[in-house]
């Protein structure tokens, strides 16, 4: 323990900051989790009594989260992009890790730092340049030739290209780090034992990565969960959930329900958080 | 043989990572670049120009938009350093083992929950019927509600909140890394406290701080929802122009500029910042 701590009384004052600060971060989750449980029409004070009306019940006004036609097709919208997402950007990330770990070229450092890029670029902007291209190609090709392409239009199809652009970033990152870590001699031995390189990363290599493609997968489907600024240039009809909770929001005005759904998010994301920390960790040095 | 196998391996990796930057941010960025460059002349016709930028300048409304995100973002970086510094600092050194792990966690868990519901978390905290109004009339502090709501300080702290653990996560990484020794022999060479922050732990946690800087910023900068909710409908966010051009005005091509100008504005910030202190993106921000 570092020496400066050993006086007490500053001791006490920083380690009454530091609640202090979680209290700051937990006020606003708590607030946003707890009116789920207020029998009232308005998220606000005074407590009405507790209920679970705002997530099971199926009449209005008081209508759940889980009869919400709405919210539960944003929900699966949601769902379906994040998945896809993560796929997509697990493989490539996969892909990216050999090849910047593994591979030899000219320009590396240069590629690699075009890689990283994205993360440093406003989602808005990644937002509008795709919606852009998407619409120049489509509007070309209907003009020219006649051809309506409408996966080219705002919609699931670009939403998931618009999150993948940046996502795809972070998983290469963390599988980076890990296969940084891998031992060599495990593979050369089992080249050694007769084995072929394909067989080699399926039963050596890709084994000892699979922690970290499943935790990058993981916070990929969070990241896409929840990301608005790209999303909302790239909508279409087919609105995820954090778009139709924001219309909702604006123009609707808030109803508990609003609060159900925070509370479902809060604790399905505390949890998958959890569980790709846990899967990192496992194995050692994650 | 040998090495045809490895060209053909090392070019079926590099294509997938050419095809996403090409595809999907090369190609678009220029697109954006080059449909700022046309005018609108007549319906259906366009002449190259740099007639919206020269919109953007002429309109005081824009750039003080811009500005004033510019300037808000960066107090925002500040802050959330200032009040992150010393969380992440007692995260990895002062802590103990086992609360190291469950402070760390009880960070990482509000990171991946939505911008939106941690705003509308505030937005029920704040308003005059919320919360915090609710229990200072209840003590008798206050005889009315107080609306917190749609000003410049509420914008701060909402921006600040959201912000802050992309700073304390990189913090943390580095800071783990640093031996106690250094810090101990530091106060055995006879620095005061301040001495060995300055000289030891600081200089030590620098690509933690430019990482965390970078990030917060641009997360700052190219935010949406917490200016629009805490703020209201006047928080003259930039992105707010930018959407406002895109989608309500329908007006592409000077949405284009905008975007244009906030990339390069952003873009100019972290470059200065990185040459000020003498580090670069793979270093920081790679590393985190």
């Amino acid at each position: 323990m570092a020496v400066a701590t050993q006086n007490k009384a500053l001791l006490f004052g920083y380690r009454a900051y530091v609640i202090a600060f979680f209290i700051f971060l937990a006020a606003p989750l708590v607030a946003a989790g707890t009116f789920a449980f207020n029998d009232s029409l308005f998220p606000a004070l005074p407590w009405q009594g507790f209920t679970l009306d705002w997530f099971f019940n199926d009449t209005d006004p008081q209508l759940g989260m889980f009869h919400d036609r709405r919210l539960l097709r944003g929900l699966y919208y949601s769902a379906i992009i994040g998945v896809l997402v993560s796929s997509l950007s697990v493989f490539v990330g996969t892909c990216n890790a050999f090849l910047f770990v593994r591979g030899d070229f000219p320009a590396k450092n240069f590629f690699y730092i075009l890689m990283v890029l994205p993360l440093v670029i406003p989602g808005v902007i990644l937002g509008i340049s795709i919606l852009v291209m998407a619409s120049n190609i489509a509007n070309g090709l209907e003009d020219n030739y006649g051809i309506e392409l409408e996966f080219l239009r705002p919609g699931i199809l670009l939403v998931v290209l618009g999150q993948f652009s940046f996502v795809t970033t972070i998983t290469s990152l963390v599988i980076t780090a890990r296969l940084k870590k891998f031992d060599y001699t495990m593979e050369e031995a089992a080249l050694n034992l007769g084995a072929s390189r394909l067989q080699v990363l399926r039963t050596v290599t890709l084994p000892f990565l699979r922690p970290a493609m499943i935790a990058a997968g993981i916070v990929a489907f969070l990241v896409s969960f929840e990301n608005f600024n790209t999303t909302l240039f790239l909508v279409g009809s087919e609105s995820p959930l954090t778009i139709t909770m924001f219309d909702r929001m604006a123009k609707v005005g808030s109803t508990p329900v609003l609060n159900a759904v925070s509370f479902f998010l809060i604790v399905g994301s505390g949890l998958l958080a959890l569980i790709s920390v846990v899967i990192q960790r496992d194995k050692s040095g994650g | 043989m040998q090495s045809d196998i490895k060209r053909l391996s090392l070019i079926l990796l590099f294509a997938p990572f050419a095809l996403w930057l090409l595809l999907l941010i090369i190609l678009p960025h220029i697109g954006i670049v080059a449909l700022s460059l046309r005018e609108k002349v007549a319906p259906r016709v366009y002449e190259f120009g740099f007639g919206n930028y020269i919109d953007f300048i002429q309109e005081p409304i824009y750039w003080n938009t811009l500005l004033r995100t510019g300037s808000m973002s960066i107090l925002v970086t500040v802050l959330a350093l200032l009040i992150g510094f010393p969380i992440a600092y007692y995260i990895a050194k002062i802590a103990g083992n086992r609360s190291r792990g469950a402070l760390f966690l009880l960070c990482l868990i509000p990171l991946w929950v939505s911008d939106l519901i941690r705003a509308f978390g505030w937005i029920l905290l704040l308003r005059e019927t919320g919360v915090v109004s609710t229990f200072l009339q209840n003590t008798g502090l206050v005889s009315q509600p107080i609306e917190f709501l749609y000003n410049d300080v509420t914008v701060v702290i909402g921006l600040v909140y959201t912000v802050i653990l992309f700073m304390i996560v990189p913090l943390v990484s580095t800071l783990d890394g640093m031996g106690d020794d250094m810090i101990e022999a530091g106060y055995n060479l006879g620095g005061s406290g301040f001495t060995v922050l300055r000289k030891i732990i600081v200089p030590y946690a620098m690509p933690g701080i430019v990482s965390g800087c970078i990030v917060v910023f641009m997360l700052t900068a190219g935010s949406y929802l917490t200016p629009i909710l805490l703020g209201g409908k006047n928080s003259s966010w930039f992105t707010e122009q930018i959407y406002d051009q895109f989608i309500t005005r329908f007006n592409w091509e000077s949405g284009a500029a905008f975007g244009f100008l906030l990339l390069a504005f952003t873009s100019l910030v972290v470059w200065l910042g990185l040459k000020l202190t003498g580090q670069t993106l793979a270093n920081t921000v790679a590393k985190s």
